[in-house]
């Protein structure tokens, strides 16, 4: 089995296998087909796939009205345009009619690289947990993205799930069950507890092993659906160990440690730090060298963590 | 429906007449372009549009969209007299736990298709629904209404771009052309003309009437039917606040109700 995959590649296969036990999927994207994958969908069922060039306001406004005749509508592009560019017909044609639209998007956080800033979805999160109605998933993998897929088309009305562009290593195992709104604890700890998602999971469970040799023992929570976010989780860890580190590929506005902050601001007091970008935008260069300048990595999670617990 | 144009007429002053009711009693809300589009909305709810109020779900109906939807209040009428709710329901407007809001919301109102309000909408929108149409091989029509100030927002041109390109001759929009919009004239406010061109130049059939005019509205509708394999912009010349003396042509009846007093002198006109 593979050690890694792209999310993107995993959504392209999902689509074309539930295309077959949905034939009410419609899918549409915004000229990134061949990046988003959904042209594999495309290939096996051309009728079902419409490409609407580079509009993604008029997209999401087709598909609310090809959700409101009992489509399954599952609409792409790169995060920036999916969230940004289109936020409003998103929040009004969308969410505020409660629609059965999937908005599935990929090349989210720094992932994109070289195009730089313009390309690079920072603040998508913050804005689609905004919205009333919508579910916001950020697969950990390959295995999380398929699950999170499926039960996206079982589960009626909005959903905003978050892709990347690079392979994320693989996390979870065959037998992984999808809950919605269930945040999953992939290692026990009680001195400290990293909460993450996507790519910074793998970084966390990095930072997780540096600390075991100093003798901190680390919990670490990936918390895939930050809406509705599993409140449950967050509390027990914060009354359960010393600190709570959030770490995201995200600006650290409103995402993930937003909304871990929000939970904790109203139960339970424990020191907490946000690790993920600091409020400034992207630039152009490798993905990895974006991820060491933001220091979204293992080295400076365990960093993070020496210092809220000295 | 076998209505006749004089029968029709009559439903567009009740329409009208409604409206202002309405609108004293909520106090707040847009008589302007609720009065110009009218006639419009009577002729589709009355006359073309297959549709049943027993039945606002049946899946072979006729759609309509008002993507104008600050000129709710018409349509809201044209719902209570088809026989969607009852009228009392329309004294509610804009009233605090109301199903009628005061712009559409498909979560409230029993009969429409989308909801709306933020203008440049209701275009993709209704191109989605034509596109599930020919997709589905039905052969549904949808109608969408839009504001000539709303043709200002680039959304209703990516949405007029996206039907031409996917040939959804079964879209039929409308353009409530009364030359005014909130800050004065459009043409002063921001040029939109020559606006049949740029129909026609996004690959649309398109139209001039009288959109006041019962009949061309109707011989309208008919013409838009028969075209094949591109979708029909009807550009309806209107007089805003059509139908109230006073309120013809005044940019300032755009967003404010009528008083009680300006309401009197209305309904005895009308």
């Amino acid at each position: 089995m593979d050690k890694e995959v792209a999310t993107r590649d995993v959504y392209g296969k999902t689509l074309q296998k539930i295309g077959s036990q949905y034939p009410n999927i419609i899918v549409l994207d915004a000229d990134c087909s061949s990046s988003t994958r959904t042209s594999w969908f495309a290939r096996d069922y051309p009728e079902r796939f419409f490409n609407l060039g580079i509009a993604e306001a008029n997209m999401m406004g087709m598909a609310a009205g090809l959700a409101t005749c009992g489509k399954i509508v599952f609409a792409s592009t790169f995060a920036i345009f999916g969230s940004a560019r289109c936020f409003e017909q998103v929040r009004d044609s969308i969410c505020w009619t409660n629609l059965n639209v999937k908005i599935v998007v990929t090349h989210a956080g720094l992932s994109v690289g070289e195009d730089g800033a313009s390309h690079q979805a920072i603040e998508d999160v913050t804005l689609m947990r905004s919205l009333p109605n919508m579910t916001v998933i950020v697969p950990v993998d390959g295995i999380e993205t398929e699950r999170a897929i499926i039960k996206a088309v079982e589960t009626s009305g909005p959903f905003y799930i978050r892709l990347g562009r690079a392979k994320f290593p693989i996390v979870l195992k065959e037998d992984y069950q999808f809950q919605i709104g269930k945040a999953v604890t992939l290692r026990e700890g009680n001195d400290v507890t990293i909460i993450a998602v996507g790519l910074m999971i793998s970084e966390s469970l990095k930072a997780a092993l540096i600390l075991e040799k100093e003798g901190i023992s680390t919990r670490v929570i990936n918390m895939s659906t930050i809406k509705p976010i599993d409140k449950e989780v967050i509390i027990k860890a914060a009354q359960e160990t010393k600190a709570i580190i959030t770490a995201e590929e995200h600006t650290v506005i409103g995402g993930l440690g937003g909304a871990v902050a929000e939970v904790l601001g109203e139960s339970v007091s424990v020191p907490m730090r946000r690790i993920g970008i600091p409020d400034v935008f992207g630039f152009s260069a490798t993905p990895n060298e974006l991820l060491e300048y933001f220091k979204l990595t293992g080295l400076h999670i365990a960093q993070t963590v020496r210092e809220v617990l000295s | 429906m076998k209505r006749t144009v004089k029968e029709l007429k009559e439903i567009a002053r009740e329409i009208r007449i409604l409206i202002i009711k309405m609108l004293t009693k909520a106090g707040s809300g847009h008589p302007g372009g609720s009065l110009s589009v009218a006639d419009l909305v009577t002729a589709l709810y009355f006359k073309v549009m297959k549709h049943d109020p027993m039945n606002p779900k049946w899946p072979d109906r006729d759609r309509f969209i008002l993507s104008k939807g600050h000129c709710v209040p018409a349509q809201y009428a044209a719902l209570a007299l088809s026989g969607y709710f009852d009228q009392e329901l329309l004294m509610t407007l804009r009233k605090f736990n109301s199903s009628l809001q005061g712009h559409p919301d498909m979560t409230k109102t029993v009969g429409l298709e989308i909801s709306s309000g933020s203008l440049g909408q209701g275009l993709s929108v209704g191109g989605g629904i034509a596109l599930a149409g020919k997709y589905d091989r039905k052969d549904y029509r949808v109608y969408v209404i839009l504001g000539d100030g709303e043709v200002q927002e680039g959304q209703v041109w990516e949405a007029a771009m996206s039907a031409a390109h996917y040939k959804l001759d079964n879209l039929c929009a409308f353009l409530d052309y009364n030359k005014l919009q909130i800050d004065g004239k459009v043409e002063e406010v921001m040029n939109i003309n020559p606006i049949s061109d740029k129909w026609r130049a996004f690959g649309w059939h398109s139209i001039e009437i009288d959109g006041n005019k019962m009949e061309e509205v109707l011989k309208a509708c008919q013409e838009a039917k028969e075209i094949k394999n591109k979708p029909t912009m009807i550009i309806a010349h209107t007089v805003k606040g059509k139908g109230v003396s006073f309120m013809e042509g005044m940019v300032n009846y755009h967003g404010v109700a009528p008083t009680s007093e300006e309401c009197e002198r209305a309904l005895k006109e009308l």
